[in-house]
């Protein structure tokens, strides 16, 4: 089963590409973007995508190890996690 | 409303760097009907029972963590207390029967831990209470993942000292039976054990519970320990405000984790315990916490009242965060599943007697500590009944899990592995209480008790 929406947190150093590359693969995922955040934090690339993945080919967890897998070739940190865990922890 | 990527961040980076995790995933299972005079009848079933539950906890828990992106460490099981299970059966076998099939029934269903192989026995024992704490030391060592405990004290009842007598004796025998003392580290002994409290060595499924309930253990002292860090000159009306926001947010997490999957199995979801759980990983270490506050080690002057303003403060924030809050909800001091712990105790800076007064403002008591090996048994039921007296008379749940571990002396250092951590020997006060512990009898509850 698969959360309706997750953040897709990245963050590593800048390169080029990186929202261009993790966004193709959500699509080819079949999610949908919803929001974009990204800063420089203390010389580092963060970068947060909320995305729907209600409609989305594979699970959660297959979804993460896509991710994941790019992450790792772009040398990047990646982590998939489920909107409403951050909310719950974000929201009174 | 857009949640702001230094939120999205904050929650990522606990799990990325500060080590946090649901630490246990704890189903508390009855088995109080199964009660059966054939001992083998009543194990098997009792097997079958935690084989069919332990199988879905754990694929359930796995389906749970890797949907909403947590980690959960452990997945265990808690039973009916295993002395009520074999009350009508007179055969002195019966325990160890039923320990292996609760032993075997755990494994193949990949479960981590069962608990509740123990008795309450704070006002005085049944026969098979005591069937039941004489098989302990064999109990545990012919066991892998089974855990047991006994409840000695109340505010209530009192304490028993025939009891708390005997089993220092048990626990040689049990620091015996298995390599390094480690059947102890799988045993507590509790003042006011709470009855769905998801943590080991001392969980089982209490006689107010259902027929199933799941119990979430949380850990944070990764986190806590980092956002007290950031704070190096706050005072400290401000670093419990700091302490208590983030502990709100670890606690909604462990919430929506218990809830999710207590949704999935189709059971109750009990508590969620907001006890500070610390492991050996660098920096997940409640010792470290109390240096980020201003000790140069654990043990200077000073220590109790910064646990004392830590524990507060996580109560607080896990409250608001949940109304489910149960089981310990107290802060962890294990000595050897604890770094900061064990360097406190390697440098001299705390002893069993500073550990001992921690544990007066602090559930859960002494844990994970070893002394050696030829540590007096009357001196082993001394430090027990000092310390359940503190959760006796102070309303509060204490513990002992103490390793008198074969051949070692103060000093010596024993490595149990994984979870269970490093122990420093620590020295035991060489004056003897053995007369006190002999006159046995019954430590009469505190008038505190009398409140109807």
């Amino acid at each position: 089963m698969a959360a309706e929406r997750v953040f897709v947190v990245v963050l590593g150093s800048d390169q080029k590409g990186i929202i261009a590359r993790i966004s193709t693969l959500l699509y080819e995922k079949n999610a949908n973007i919803e929001d974009v955040q990204q800063k420089i934090m203390d010389g580092t690339f963060v970068m947060t995508m909320l995305a729907d993945v209600s409609e989305c080919a594979c699970d959660t967890a297959g979804l993460r190890d896509s991710l994941e897998d790019l992450g790792a070739q772009m040398g990047l940190t990646v982590m998939v996690q489920a909107e409403s865990v951050i909310k719950a922890m974000q929201r009174v | 409303m857009t949640i702001a990527l230094e939120d999205v961040f904050e929650t990522a980076g606990m799990i990325l760097f500060e080590n946090y995790d649901i630490r246990a995933v704890t189903l508390g299972v009855n088995l109080k009907d199964l009660v059966h005079p054939d001992p083998f009848r009543m194990a098997q079933a009792a097997g079958q029972r935690l084989g069919q539950w332990g199988s879905r906890l754990a694929a359930e828990a796995e389906a749970v963590s890797e949907s909403l992106g947590v980690p959960i460490v452990n997945k265990r099981l808690s039973i009916t207390p295993a002395a009520w299970l074999i009350e009508p059966c007179p055969d002195q076998n019966a325990p160890i029967i039923l320990a292996q099939a609760l032993d075997q029934a755990a494994t193949e269903a990949g479960i981590d831990f069962v608990g509740g192989f123990g008795a309450w026995v704070q006002k005085g024992s049944t026969k098979a209470d005591i069937r039941l704490m004489e098989s302990l030391p064999r109990a545990l060592s012919v066991t892998q993942r089974l855990c047991g405990f006994l409840n000695l004290a109340t505010t209530r009842a009192g304490m028993n000292l025939d009891a708390i007598a005997r089993l220092g004796e048990l626990l040689l025998e049990m620091a015996a039976a298995a390599p390094q003392g480690i059947a102890c580290a799988k045993f507590v002994a509790f003042a006011n054990a709470p009855e769905d409290n998801p943590f080991m060595a001392g969980a089982f499924h209490g006689p107010g519970e259902a027929d199933v309930a799941l119990n979430v253990g949380i850990s944070g002292p990764g986190v806590v320990r980092s956002v007290v860090e950031r704070h190096p000159d706050c005072d400290l009306t401000m670093l419990s405000e700091i302490i208590r926001r983030t502990v709100f947010k670890i606690t909604r997490a462990g919430e929506l984790v218990g809830r999710e999957l207590a949704k999935r199995l189709g059971v109750e979801f009990g508590v969620v315990d907001i006890s500070l759980a610390p492991t050996t990983a660098i920096g997940d270490s409640v010792g470290r916490i109390l240096q980020a506050m201003g000790l140069e080690q654990v043990g200077a002057p000073g220590t109790t009242a910064a646990l004392a303003l830590l524990i507060d403060a996580v109560k607080k924030g896990g409250s608001m965060a949940s109304g489910r809050v149960g089981g310990l909800s107290g802060t962890f001091i294990p000595v050897s599943e604890d770094l900061g712990m064990i360097e406190a105790v390697e440098r001299g800076a705390l002893n069993l007697e500073k550990l001992e007064a921690m544990t007066a403002v602090c559930s859960v008591g002494l844990d994970m500590f070893a002394v050696p090996g030829d540590t007096p048994a009357h001196a082993l039921s001394g430090i027990i009944a000092d310390e359940l007296a503190i959760g006796m008379v102070n309303h509060k749940t204490t513990g002992v899990r103490v390793i008198p571990v074969p051949g070692m002396q103060a000093g010596d250092s024993v490595d149990f592995g994984g979870l269970l951590g490093r122990a420093p020997v620590m020295r035991v006060n060489p004056f003897s209480g053995e007369k006190l512990i002999r006159r046995g009898g019954r430590l009469p509850a505190p008038l505190s008790a009398l409140r109807n």
